[in-house]
């Protein structure tokens, strides 16, 4: 999207109410509903996807040493990772304003 | 969890066709299963949705959560839309206006939509023998709107309108078997899948999308809003819905039943029941007519799958 959502008004709407852009829902950052955060243990962690797999957000991330981590601009903090880890690595750490 | 899921999650599809940012709530399977369902299908799929939650979280305007052609329908006739792009494009196909390619034709429903309200148009899509998916997300209830009863919604669960009180044990009907009403139909492919088991769900998936002709996939979704359970537990209630037989995941093709999972051991159907808010008011004598239900039904298909 070119603007943020904040600044679209109805003129801009195509006809129809076509949207062109495929994935622009990646523009609202849904992290603000988050009251619990997922913290990974780096060192625990064995790199297996589990947590990326079940993410119903799409919101984990592999970073470039293989490590999975949370993008907090996404992550709804349902703690679903946390759950399926099989190593048990994600704790789920009250957010803090 | 088994070893395999463990080592194989890295081998599944990187690319997101329904991408971040969509509105589900917290903890939500049926958005994993819309996920998984896309990751399986890849690219080159066309998608008509029925009205439902998962329409109404992945697109309100001007964003949209989709990676691939989509478009919205009314509630009853996403099977008749997706009906209507496929032939559209056969013939376009024939006429030399597009280059030939193999399209996944995909329509999407709850079961709202799939049970109660679009019913007819689906069984006329299927009767027709379009070469098409149909996929239903089934929560067990209208979540969407606030949890209203479905004729998918299992016997005793409470709802908005099936409340559970003095008078009344909640949901009074049996849950409709939808996948045994396709299977009537005689397509080449019906299954049932859950988004706890991925690998399971995504292989069906594939196999749905390459058998000529329609096929319908029945996804049990876990609604921890719906089903009053904590976030974080709906992949654990899905996986407990099917080791304790109340959902086996099995498929059907061209008539040949296959149980693709079969749990040992047979949990009691209790576990499964005791953590939902919604079955919070059930007595132990109404679970045990639950489970002697279940015990019935997962033998008759037992049997089903043992015949040649």
């Amino acid at each position: 999207m070119a603007r943020p959502m904040e600044e679209i008004r109805w003129q801009d709407l195509e006809i129809g109410a076509t949207v062109s852009e495929p994935g622009c829902s990646r523009e609202y950052k849904t992290g603000s509903w988050r009251s619990l955060r997922p913290v990974v243990d780096g060192e625990q962690c064995i790199r297996c996807g589990v947590c990326w797999l079940y993410c119903p957000d799409a919101a984990i991330d592999r970073s470039e040493d293989g490590h999975f981590q949370a993008d907090l601009d996404y992550c709804k903090g349902c703690g679903i990772c946390a759950r399926e880890c099989p190593v048990g690595c994600i704790t789920m750490e009250i957010e803090e304003s | 969890m088994d070893k395999f899921s463990v080592y194989a999650a890295r081998l599944v599809e990187k690319g997101e066709y329904f991408a971040s940012g969509h509105r589900a709530c917290q903890g939500c399977a049926e958005a994993l299963a819309v996920r998984l369902v896309m990751k399986a299908l890849g690219r080159d799929t066309i998608v008509a949705m029925a009205t439902g939650c998962m329409e109404i979280v992945s697109s309100p305007l001007p964003t949209t959560a989709w990676e691939v052609p989509w478009i919205h329908v009314a509630f009853e006739n996403a099977s008749a839309v997706i009906t209507g792009c496929e032939s559209g494009m056969k013939a376009m196909m024939r006429k030399g206006k597009l280059p030939p390619k193999k399209i996944n034709f995909v329509a999407m429903g709850g079961d709202g939509a799939t049970a109660d309200i679009g019913m007819g148009q689906l069984s006329g899509a299927l009767e027709r023998g379009h070469d098409f998916v149909y996929v239903c997300y089934d929560n067990e209830a209208y979540m969407n709107t606030g949890i209203q009863r479905s004729s998918a919604t299992p016997w005793g669960a409470s709802t908005t309108t099936s409340p559970a009180g003095k008078l009344s044990k909640g949901q009074r009907t049996q849950k409709k078997d939808l996948p045994k009403i396709a299977i009537a139909h005689n397509i080449p492919y019906v299954a049932t899948a859950c988004p706890s088991f991925p690998f399971d769900l995504m292989e069906k998936v594939k196999k749905a999308a390459a058998v000529e002709g329609p096929a319908y996939l029945h996804i049990l979704s876990v609604c921890p809003t719906g089903w009053r359970i904590p976030s974080e537990e709906a992949i654990k209630y899905g996986r407990l819905a099917v080791n304790t037989c109340v959902f086996p995941l099995y498929e059907c093709l061209y008539g040949k039943y296959r149980l693709t999972y079969r749990p040992n051991p047979i949990l009691p159907v209790r576990e499964y029941i005791e953590g939902q808010g919604r079955f919070r008011h059930l007595t132990p004598e109404d679970i045990e007519a639950i489970q002697e239900r279940t015990t019935a039904e997962y033998e008759k298909l037992v049997k089903l799958s043992e015949e040649v």
